[in-house]
């Protein structure tokens, strides 16, 4: 299945904010992790990252500093700052929103004839 | 596959990112750590290193989009670069604040060197030496910025120290021709002392004195920004004081432009070096703006002289502005040879750059058949001397630019034999302007 692009360009904020919360990463690694999240489903062009990053350290919603990795490259780790939190917990807070609408809308009568899977029989 | 071919593969993908408006050397290094993590995961889980390499290039995504975004997300980042981030790997020295205040510190030993000068000289010894207080600055920082080993050091301090003395106590009386020629050869010569230090002694390197030619279009470009908002600020502040009854144009006379010329030519320099790519873009826009220009105004410039204007009794004055008008379509040569990308195919731009160096070389001829005219009627002089001399330094180039050019146009030699010719023949502009210098003043008894 692919996830159409804008949806994907909206969680992309939440879900690397969220990944980071989870304690300090670098850029690999985040990606690696939303592609484990998404069970491979999300389709991401790896270096839109690297800007998505760079705006969200500008935001003031991530800190980040160079290191090295084990084999002794450069490499940038990125943390949550608390502003970041906070902005995080504001975004999970939209997404509730949204999700309980979208979970009524899916709820309603038309709509759930047209749920994956209705069609095979194994509906709700 | 070997190893070294990826190596080769990343080296070739860092260089065409690098090449990328508004992706910074840092952002570079960040997604070759990605890059180099993911084939290392791929081969890992059994594809080769060329698959690999091949896979995560194409996940990292189109360079150009991403470097795009870099470029929203950094709006500011082509300025910021300017002052902030120097971004070239290099061994030079010269980092953030360290290096600004080495350039504040020149800029303000220049300053003070100008105001001694004004305060120590007379109108016309000052405007003789002028240049010389400024350039060992530049000289210095540059010095500083090469870690210019001790020889080089010694060579450009000694010549410098030379030269000043030579020009200050030469017996120059106030209307003489040749103190007008040392003059205008000394900031000359005094430019090319600078270039020593810019090339960092390795003043045998066609491609590091290319990297001057380079840095002297750019550096020209940068002063005259710098002027312009200079010159804004203090017609400003004189006009304003003005309004509330004060005359401030004493107080910007003695101190203001004392201080500020010298810090202008010190910060372009710092500027140029700090980051290249904002002017580099612009370079080649310039001399293709101004070569067809240029051009126009030289057959205009031959078609009045056909047509009489001043050939029967050629005026000083002419002489003069033609021989400017050479130099300017040399420096234009110079600066689009610098800007010219080594690979790109022969194009228009370089048949016009040919019709460019043919017209000079007519009007240089046209100057040269005059000045011999003129010593035949009047004798020897020391402006003729110089004028016939840089014709003749002028013809040479030209003759043997419009040859290369033209086995350029029909493909039989390589924009580098070009660019080799002009950089070899770099000193002899030097060498002539030292020559006028040292050895005219004395033969023509300092008339």
């Amino acid at each position: 299945m692919r996830i159409d692009k804008d949806l994907v360009a909206a969680a992309a904020t939440p879900l690397v904010l969220g990944i980071l919360a989870d304690g300090e990463s670098y850029g690999y690694a985040i990606l690696k992790q939303v592609r484990e999240l998404s069970g491979g489903e999300m389709e991401w062009t790896d270096g839109m990252l690297y800007p998505l990053l760079h705006r969200l350290e500008r935001q003031g919603y991530v800190t980040s500093a160079w290191g090295a990795s084990p084999s002794g490259r450069k490499r940038k780790h990125y943390a949550l700052s608390d502003a970041g939190r906070q902005a995080l917990a504001e975004r999970r807070r939209q997404w509730a929103v949204v999700d309980s609408a979208l979970r009524q809308v899916w709820r309603l009568p038309s709509v759930r004839l047209a749920a994956p899977g209705a069609a095979m029989g194994t509906g709700l | 596959m070997a190893e070294a071919d990826v190596e080769s593969q990343i080296g070739r993908w860092r260089g065409y990112v690098q090449r990328h408006a508004g992706v910074s050397g840092d952002d570079v290094a960040e997604m070759e750590d990605h890059l180099r993590e993911q084939i290392a995961d791929l081969a890992a889980a059994g594809l080769s290193d060329t698959e690999a390499f091949m896979v995560a290039i194409t996940r990292l995504g189109s360079v150009d989009e991403i470097s795009r975004e870099f470029a929203r997300e950094h709006s500011g980042r082509l300025w910021k670069q300017l002052v902030l981030a120097p971004d070239k790997p290099t061994a030079a020295r010269g980092r953030g604040s360290d290096e600004f205040a080495v350039v504040l510190i020149l800029a303000i030993c220049s300053a003070v060197a100008v105001k001694v000068g004004l305060a120590a000289l007379d109108g016309v010894t000052f405007a003789l030496v002028a240049s010389l207080l400024v350039t060992p600055f530049l000289g210095g920082y540059f010095a500083w910025k090469r870690r210019l080993g001790r020889a080089p050091i010694a060579v450009v301090i000694v010549v410098f120290a030379g030269l000043a003395a030579l020009v200050g106590l030469y017996p120059h009386p106030d209307t003489a021709d040749t103190a007008a020629l040392t003059g205008i050869h000394t900031p000359i010569v005094a430019w090319f002392l600078v270039g020593l230090a810019y090339v960092g002694g390795q003043w045998r390197s066609d491609q590091r004195r290319m990297d001057f030619v380079r840095f002297t279009g750019e550096f020209i470009v940068y002063v005259a920004l710098l002027a312009l908002g200079g010159g804004v600020l203090i017609a400003l502040t004189i006009g304003s004081f003005s309004a509330v009854g004060v005359d401030a144009s004493g107080f910007v006379g003695d101190w203001v432009l004392p201080a500020a010329v010298p810090g202008a030519m010190l910060i372009a320099a710092w500027l140029v070096e700090a980051k290249q790519s904002v002017i580099e873009n612009l370079a080649p826009v310039l001399t293709r703006v101004f070569t067809p220009l240029t051009i126009l105004m030289l057959l205009a410039l031959l078609g009045a002289y056909a047509a009489g204007h001043g050939a029967a009794d050629p005026d000083r004055t002419l002489l003069i502005m033609m021989d400017l008008v050479l130099v300017l379509v040399l420096g234009l040569l110079l600066f689009a040879i610098s800007a010219r990308e080594p690979g790109a195919p022969v194009g228009v731009f370089d048949r016009l750059q040919l019709v460019l160096v043919l017209a000079a070389l007519v009007a240089d001829l046209l100057m040269l058949a005059t000045m011999l005219r003129r010593i035949a009627e009047f004798g020897w002089s020391a402006n003729r001397i110089a004028a016939l001399g840089i014709n003749l330094v002028l013809l040479v180039n030209l003759t043997r630019s419009g040859w290369l050019s033209l086995a350029l146009v029909r493909g039989r030699r390589t924009p580098a034999a070009l660019e080799r010719w002009q950089t070899g023949y770099l000193p002899v502009f030097g060498i002539w302007a030292a020559a006028v210098i040292v050895v005219l003043p004395p033969v023509f008894g300092f008339a």
